[in-house]
């Protein structure tokens, strides 16, 4: 591991849906910068428990989050925290790509105008720019900045939700099953914006391909049935995985 | 396994009555639609049948010499004393000349029920109001015909019955015949019915009041249910907290957009007319009373607008950091738009044919003037139909019907936007 500084540390976090617990209480430090996978089969918790770091599971009716989550020494579910502006810090790209129907541009400026990021028209159209040359999709789309991002392919459609995201700089970004909805050639160029965005954002992933996890991820966290089982270096969980059920998962015997 | 083969006869059997059944389903919906499509024609046949000559009156274009001896005998220019001037014996007097051999009081009195007696009078005395002038001069100008032979030379008084069960009698008939041939007699396009208000004389009825009263009615209408509406739909959907409570009110908002208009028009001549006390026959009265039976189909069409958009968007917008209200008002409602415009402009159309609750609160009354202001008596198209519909001379019957096309056209002119709009705003996402 190169990076040893912590982003978030969570302790005992317990997710409820009404009367079911969903998480049962996980324990987990993610590292700052680099790529953290969330594997496990369907209905184990990982979606559910990356929405706790940007609070989206406040938006869910009957949805109760408990226990520590704490990023960069800050509880992110303090009482007097915005949720608005964790949301700017932590960014999130969903599993089917959900561009705005509205030009290219504006989607990528949204943020910017909400947050008022931006003086002028020309810093705007920097940071758009600049936001989209991350995304690698800069060159496929500046000649048609005005045209709608609900036009472009899958793939470029969830780069756009990332340089989206990424206008806002936020210091992390989740992703949920981001290459779900993808070809195997859209996937490829996400996996290597993931590769190339890992420099700069503490990047969360989930994901149910295990190829994928082992190839973009620093760390890896296996969850079964709302429980964290391991957790540890992606090469050691695929290589040697200290925990029979990790074992079972990732050779296929269970999934 | 002969028996499971894909050619076997029970297999062929089973696909034989599988078809059959698919078979009476199509027929089925084809003869429900034909059924829909034959009623509409007949529906459409029938009043436009009755209703389309209407739109073109018999008139009289004559010579009438403005006597100064008897509309101003005293030599005053003065329009107040010209408007109370006996224009009557003008019209009798340009009557009999054109037929000078007519001397009786009797025939004479038939000969002048040829023209719109009021429709004439009251067409010079605008014009000597407007222009005193004109006294002393001879003016040519086209005036109605009495109702009674536009009705007879339409064809809808029968020469053929005995003249003591027609209104016209034979004489007038001869009389009629020969203006007509003079080109006295002309049939024109019936502007009276688009530019008059109400009137005792059918030959001088027009929709314009009504039309300008379901005007205001509408506007006040939309003014009150649009953001009623839809603001009660966003807040239901988007804010509200799910409860009981919430729940009760929503079924509620359900059961008041199946509530019966006319318990609506009772609610209005209770609360506004009795408890409030406005005055009765307004359109802004009827306006609010229309606004509570149209602002729940504004919501119900704004709330399945608002499901139909994706929860995705919302999540991209909260995920970047918008706050909620930003998330439903920048991203949620701009992409429901098409469907609450499409909804409320429905919501409208209905609006513009409600008559029982406008008859609750005094909008049946007989209104001569085209309203000016929403504080001003007024009638509403429909109630102007119900109106005529109930009038016994039969001038009124082909009035009613072409009232009845105006009130369809206009309602499918709405209808036909709605989807356009809709179509239109929604291809450009």
């Amino acid at each position: 591991m190169t990076h040893d500084n912590i982003k978030f540390t969570c302790r005992d976090v317990r997710v409820h849906y009404g009367d079911f617990e969903a998480l049962h209480g996980i324990d987990i430090d993610i590292p700052d910068r680099g790529v953290t996978a969330f594997i496990g089969p369907s209905g184990c918790g990982k979606s559910t428990f990356l929405r706790t770091f940007n609070r989206m599971n406040d938006t869910i009716d009957g949805c109760r989050v408990s226990g520590k989550i704490h990023m960069d020494g800050q509880d992110i579910y303090d009482k007097n925290l915005d949720p608005v502006l964790l949301r700017a810090q932590v960014g999130m790209v969903f599993q089917k790509p959900n561009p705005f129907p509205k030009s290219i541009y504006d989607n990528v400026a949204y943020g910017p105008r909400i947050h008022g990021l931006t003086s002028s028209k020309a810093e705007l159209d920097a940071l758009v720019e600049k936001s989209l040359r991350r995304a690698g999709l800069w060159d496929e789309v500046k000649d048609r900045l005005k045209l709608s991002g609900t036009g472009l392919s899958g793939g470029q459609q969830q780069r756009l939700v990332i340089a989206r995201a990424i206008a806002v700089s936020p210091e992390v970004i989740l992703m949920d099953e981001p290459a779900s909805a993808l070809d195997p050639i859209a996937t490829a160029k996400l996996e290597a914006l993931i590769e190339e965005l890992k420099e700069r954002y503490c990047i969360i992933i989930v994901t149910h391909s295990m190829a994928q996890a082992a190839r973009v991820s620093d760390k890896t966290a296996f969850f079964y049935m709302g429980d964290l089982i391991e957790y540890d270096v992606t090469e050691k969980i695929f290589t040697n995985p200290g925990n029979s059920r990790t074992q079972d998962y990732i050779t296929g015997r269970t999934g | 396994m002969t028996e499971t083969t894909l050619t076997s006869e029970a297999a062929l059997k089973r696909l034989k009555k599988r078809r059959g059944k698919e078979w009476r389903f199509r027929l089925w919906g084809r003869a429900s639609i034909a059924f829909a499509l034959a009623a509409l024609a007949w529906l459409l046949f029938s009043i436009v049948g009755t209703g389309y000559t209407a739109f073109q009156q018999h008139f009289m274009r004559m010579d009438f010499q403005l006597t100064e001896s008897v509309l101003a005998p005293d030599g005053t220019r003065d329009p107040e004393i010209l408007r109370g001037a006996n224009y009557r014996k003008i019209v009798q007097t340009t009557l009999y000349e054109q037929f000078p051999e007519v001397t009786g009081r009797k025939d004479k009195q038939e000969l002048f029920a040829l023209v719109s007696a009021s429709g004439a009078t009251n067409y010079l005395r605008q014009l000597v109001y407007k222009n005193p002038d004109l006294i002393g001069k001879t003016v040519t100008v086209t005036v109605p015909a009495s109702d009674q032979i536009d009705q007879l030379l339409k064809g809808y008084i029968k020469r053929d019955t005995p003249e003591s069960r027609r209104k016209v009698s034979n004489q007038q008939i001869v009389w009629a015949d020969i203006l007509k041939e003079r080109g006295v007699i002309k049939k024109k396009f019936n502007r009276i019915l688009f530019m008059n208000p109400d009137s005792r004389d059918p030959e001088l009825a027009g929709i314009a009041g009504a039309a300008v009263g379901s005007l205001m009615i509408l506007v006040v209408a939309f003014v009150l249910a649009f953001p009623i509406g839809v603001g009660s739909a966003i807040y239901l959907d988007e804010f509200a907290p799910k409860n009981k409570f919430t729940d009760f009110i929503e079924i509620n908002i359900n059961n008041l957009a199946a509530v019966p208009s006319i318990v609506f028009g009772l609610l209005g001549l209770a609360v506004f007319l009795n408890f409030m006390g406005m005055p009765r026959s307004l359109p802004i009265v009827g306006g609010m009373v229309l606004a509570l039976r149209v602002f729940p189909t504004i919501t119900i069409a704004t709330r399945s607008a608002m499901q139909g958009v994706s929860p995705s968007i919302v999540d991209g917008a909260l995920s970047l950091g918008a706050s909620h209200t930003q998330a439903v008002f920048q991203q949620k409602l701009p992409l429901a738009a098409p469907g609450i415009l499409t909804g409320s402009i429905i919501g409208m159309a209905q609006a513009l044919g409600e008559t029982a609750p406008l008859l609750m609160i005094g909008m049946v009354a007989f209104v001569t003037e085209v309203p000016n202001s929403i504080t001003e008596p007024a009638t509403a198209l429909p109630v102007q139909i119900f109106l005529w519909s109930d009038s016994a001379e039969r001038a009124w019957a082909e009035r009613t019907s072409a009232a009845i096309i105006v009130l369809l056209v206009v309602l499918i002119t709405m209808n036909g936007f709605a989807i356009w709009l809709r179509n239109r705003l929604e291809t450009r996402r």
